[in-house]
C-alpha cells in the first residue's frame, strides 16, 4: 500500500491540532477508548464540544502547557492509502522542528486562521515548504466558521498569499486552496452546506487523488553503498552483495555504472530483493546489487549511470539551517554525513542569512544560531558525490553532526 | 528471474534502517519477546542480510510470567532459523536484590524488565538494541525517533531528541551510551497484520481464539494463572478469546474473539473500534504511564 506523509505547518492557535483530529474522527481512525478519553478530558476542561487537539498533543509538559512542542506522528488509512502526518509546531523558535518535519513528506497543510489571514508566519511556514521542495501544498483557511463563511474573506486570503507565492523560485510547486471549518467539520472530509459557493475538493478528496507517482520529486538515479553483504558460505562463497537503496530514477540489470569513488567502469549483473532477482528496481527500493567485474567497493560509496555522473567536490556552497543551541562560525569542524557516506568538514565562510519571511538577506553575521537558515561555504577532508538540492532531494542534502556531543547540529541544502 | 521490482514503502524503510545498524554499530542486539512485532522484525533482518545470516543475536528479557505458548514458539523459531538467542532473567535480578517483586491488585512484573535489560545491555557491551515499538502504539511512542539515544541509565530525554531529516540517521554516540532502534516505528498494527499475512508468517497460539479460564476486572478480560492477583470474588469463567499483544501475563488483557485465522484477525483489527494499547493493563494506570516509564529507561 502507498503511504502518504504530511507535514503540517500553523501558528498557536491555528486549530492544527483539531483539523488532524477532525481527520481521524470523520475517517473513523480514532478507536472508542481514544475517543472516550477525549471525551473525558474535553468535559473536565468545562469545553461543551470535543476537543480533538488531545488526540495529537502527546507529551505531559505539552499538555499542561496546552502546546505541541515537537514532532509527532499521526497514522490513519483510509481504503485508498495510508497516511502518516508529521505534526510540527509553528512557533518561531521551532524552524528546526518544521524542517525536520517536512523534510520526509510530500505534501504540506499551511493553516491560517481566516480571522487573522497571512502573518508572518504564513510566511515562514511557506518558506520552509519552499525551501524543502515540497511539491504539493495545501493551504487550508481555517475558522471559516467564525467569519460567517464569508467567501469574500476566503478570496482576500487567498489573493494575499498568491502575491507571496510569487515570490518563490520553485515553480513545479502545486498549490491548493481550501476553505474549512475543523471544528465543525466543513470541507476536511465532508463537503461544507454552508459554503455553496465553494467548488473545490474538501482536504481529505485532495488527499486521496494525489497521484503517488508524481508527488516524488524525480532525479537521476543514486545508488549509495549503505552495507557490503559477504554470506562466506559455500553456496554463496564469492558473492558480495551491495546493500542500498534507490534514490532518483531505476536501476537495471546491465546498466553500466560508474563506482564513486574510484570512477571504476562495470555492469550491473544482478538485483536482489530478499532471495528473488529482479531486472530492474524502483527509486525507494532497499536492494542489494552485484557488479559484473571484482571492483572494491565498500559503504559510502556510490553506484551511478555511466553517463549520470554526479558532481565530485571538496568544497561547495549549500543553505544551511542550524539546529542547536551551540552556534556555528567559520572554522567550526563537523563530521558531514552525506547519505549513508560522513566527512569531516570545515566552515570556510558565512555569505549571509536568509529571512526566512522573504524580506532578504543579511550580511552582517558572523555565526549561526539556533532556526537560523544562512548560505555557508564547505571544505571536506575529502570529495563527495553531490547533485544540487533542486535537482535532487536526497542527494542533494546532509546533515551536520557535533563531533563532541554527537547531536545531529544542522542540516545543508547543496546549492 | 521476475520483471520490475514492486515495493512495499514501510518494508523497505525497514531494510533500510537494519542495514543502517549493522554498519553503524559494533554489538547491535535484536529486543525479541516473541510477540507479533519482533516476529517481523526477524523477518525483515533475514531479507535485509540474504544471503547472509543475521549478523546480530536476538535477546529476551524474560520476566517469567510470559505465556507458555509464547516461549515454546521463541524457541522452535531460533532453533529453525539458526539463530542465536540470548536469555536473561528479571528472576535473577529479584534474587540479587536489584528490584522488589510487586504485590496485590495490579502487580506486575512488567516495570520490572527495565533493570534486567539494562544490566544485559552492560553485561554485553550493546551499544544498538532493536525493538519492535511503533508510533501508533501510544502517544509517547509517537514522538519517538528511529535512532533514539538513551544514556549511561538507559534514559530518554523526550526534549533533547535528535532530529532525523530525511532517511539520514545518526548513530554517533559517546562510550556508554547506547541506541534504541525501531525500524517499524511507522508501521500501524495492520500493517503487521497485513505483512503477517502476506508474508505467511508463523505466530504464537495465543493470536488466535481459544478457550481461556479467565476473569472480568475494570472492563477488562484477565487470564486466571498463578501469576495474576486475583480477588476472592472475582468469578472464573471459561470464554473465547485472543490475544492482541504478547506482554506478561499479568498485564496483558485478552478480547473476545473467535478469529481463528490471519485471515480473520486481519478483519477484525480493521473493524476494530478498541485501540491495541486499549488492552494493556499497565497502560491504564495512569494517562502519562508510558511517558514515565519511558524516562526511566522502559523499551
Amino acid at each position: 500500500m502507498e503511504v502518504l506523509k504530511i507535514a503540517t505547518a500553523g501558528s498557536v492557535d491555528d486549530g492544527k491540532s483539531t483539523l488532524i483530529g477532525r481527520l481521524l474522527y470523520d475517517t473513523k481512525s480514532l478507536t472508542d477508548d481514544k475517543l472516550e478519553a477525549i471525551e473525558k478530558s474535553s468535559k473536565k476542561k468545562g469545553y461543551d464540544y470535543l476537543d480533538f487537539s488531545l488526540a495529537t498533543d502527546g507529551l505531559v509538559a505539552e499538555r499542561e502547557q496546552g502546546i505541541t512542542i515537537d514532532v509527532a506522528h499521526i497514522y490513519f488509512s483510509t481504503a485508498t492509502r495510508s497516511y502518516i502526518i508529521a505534526d510540527t509546531p509553528g512557533h518561531v523558535e521551532y524552524t528546526r522542528n518544521m524542517v525536520t518535519g517536512a523534510s520526509t513528506s510530500q505534501v504540506a497543510i499551511i493553516l491560517i486562521d481566516a480571522r487573522h489571514g497571512v502573518i508572518e508566519q504564513t510566511y515562514r511556514h511557506f518558506f520552509i515548504n519552499n525551501l524543502l521542495r515540497i511539491k504539493s501544498v495545501i493551504v487550508a483557511v481555517n475558522k471559516m466558521d467564525l467569519v460567517n463563511f464569508s467567501e469574500e474573506r476566503y478570496n482576500e486570503i487567498k489573493a494575499d498569499f498568491e502575491k507571496l507565492v510569487e515570490k518563490s523560485d520553485y515553480e513545479d510547486q502545486n498549490i491548493t486552496y481550501i476553505p474549512v471549518s475543523a471544528l465543525k467539520g466543513d470541507n476536511v472530509v465532508e463537503k461544507s452546506d454552508a459554503m455553496p459557493w465553494f467548488s473545490g475538493q474538501t482536504l481529505l478528496e485532495y488527499l486521496e487523488k494525489l497521484d503517488t507517482v508524481n508527488i516524488y520529486n524525480r532525479g537521476k538515479m543514486r545508488f549509495p553503498v549503505q552495507y557490503v553483504i559477504r554470506p562466506k558460505t559455500e553456496e554463496f562463497h564469492d558473492f558480495r552483495g551491495y546493500a542500498g537503496k534507490v534514490y532518483g530514477g531505476d536501476i537495471n540489470v546491465g546498466d553500466e555504472v560508474v563506482v564513486l569513488p574510484s570512477e571504476t567502469k562495470t555492469k550491473v549483473k544482478e538485483i536482489y530483493f530478499n532471495d528473488k532477482k529482479y531486472q530492474s528496481a524502483a527509486r525507494r527500493s532497499s536492494i542489494s546489487v552485484t557488479l559484473e567485474n571484482n571492483v572494491n567497493v565498500s559503504r559510502g560509496d556510490m553506484i551511478v549511470k555511466a553517463n549520470e555522473l554526479p558532481r565530485i567536490e571538496k568544497a561547495f556552497t549549500a543553505k544551511v539551517c542550524w539546529m542547536c543551541s551551540k552556534s556555528l562560525s567559520v572554522g567550526s569542524k563537523y563530521v558531514l554525513q552525506h547519505g549513508v557516506n560522513k566527512v569531516l568538514a570545515k566552515v570556510s565562510e558565512i555569505h549571509h542569512k536568509i529571512e526566512t519571511d522573504f524580506s532578504g538577506v543579511d550580511t552582517q553575521i558572523s555565526s549561526l544560531q539556533i532556526n537560523d537558515i544562512a548560505s555557508v561555504s564547505f571544505q571536506l577532508n575529502k570529495p563527495i558525490f553531490l547533485d544540487a538540492f533542486k535537482e535532487h532531494r536526497t542527494n542533494g542534502a546532509f546533515i551536520l553532526i557535533d563531533p563532541q556531543t554527537n547531536n545531529t547540529s544542522g542540516v545543508g541544502f547543496i546549492e | 528471474m521476475t520483471e520490475k521490482l514492486l515495493i512495499n514503502a514501510l518494508e523497505n524503510e525497514a531494510i533500510y534502517i537494519f542495514r543502517e545498524v549493522a554498519a553503524q554499530f559494533e554489538k547491535p542486539v535484536l529486543l525479541f519477546s516473541g510477540g507479533k512485532d519482533s516476529i517481523t522484525l526477524v523477518r525483515l533482518a533475514q531479507k535485509a542480510f540474504y544471503p547472509a545470516k543475521i549478523p546480530f543475536p536476538l535477546m529476551h528479557i524474560d520476566t517469567g510470567h510470559n505465556f507458555p505458548e509464547t516461549i515454546a514458539f521463541r524457541d522452535k523459531l531460533v532453533k529453525e532459523l539458526g539463530l542465536e538467542l540470548i536469555v536473561r532473567n528479571v528472576q535473577d535480578s529479584i534474587d540479587q536484590g536489584k528490584v522488589k517483586e510487586e504485590s496485590g491488585r495490579y502487580s506486575s512484573r512488567n516495570v520490572l524488565q527495565t533493570t534486567t535489560l539494562l544490566d544485559a545491555i552492560e553485561e554485553f557491551k550493546f551499544d544498538a538494541c532493536i525493538g519492535g515499538a511503533r508510533r501508533d502504539e501510544e502517544k509517547a511512542r509517537a514522538k519517538e525517533r528511529i535512532f533514539s539515544v538513551r544514556d549511561d541509565f538507559g534514559q530518554w530525554d523526550e526534549k533533547n531528541q535528535r532530529p532525523e531529516l530525511f532517511d539520514m540517521l545518526n548513530g554517533q554516540i559517546q562510550l556508554g551510551q547506547n541506541v534504541r532502534v525501531f525500524p517499524i516505528s511507522n508501521w500501524t498494527e495492520l500493517d503487521v497484520w497485513t505483512y503477517i499475512e502476506n508474508e505467511n508468517l508463523e505466530i504464537p497460539s495465543i493470536y488466535f481464539a481459544h478457550k481461556r479460564e479467565t476473569f472480568l476486572r475494570d472492563g477488562l478480560i484477565w487470564s486466571a494463572s498463578e501469576y495474576v492477583y486475583k480477588d476472592e470474588e472475582e468469578e472464573v469463567k471459561e470464554r473465547m478469546v485472543r490475544f492482541r499483544t504478547v506482554g506478561d501475563m499479568s498485564c496483558t488483557a485478552a478480547v473476545d474473539s473467535y478469529a481463528a485465522t490471519i485471515r480473520e484477525v486481519v478483519a477484525e483489527i480493521r473493524d476494530s473500534s478498541i485501540s491495541e494499547r486499549g488492552a494493556r493493563i499497565d497502560d491504564k494506570r495512569s494517562e502519562a504511564a508510558m511517558e514515565k516509564r519511558k524516562q526511566q529507561g522502559y523499551f
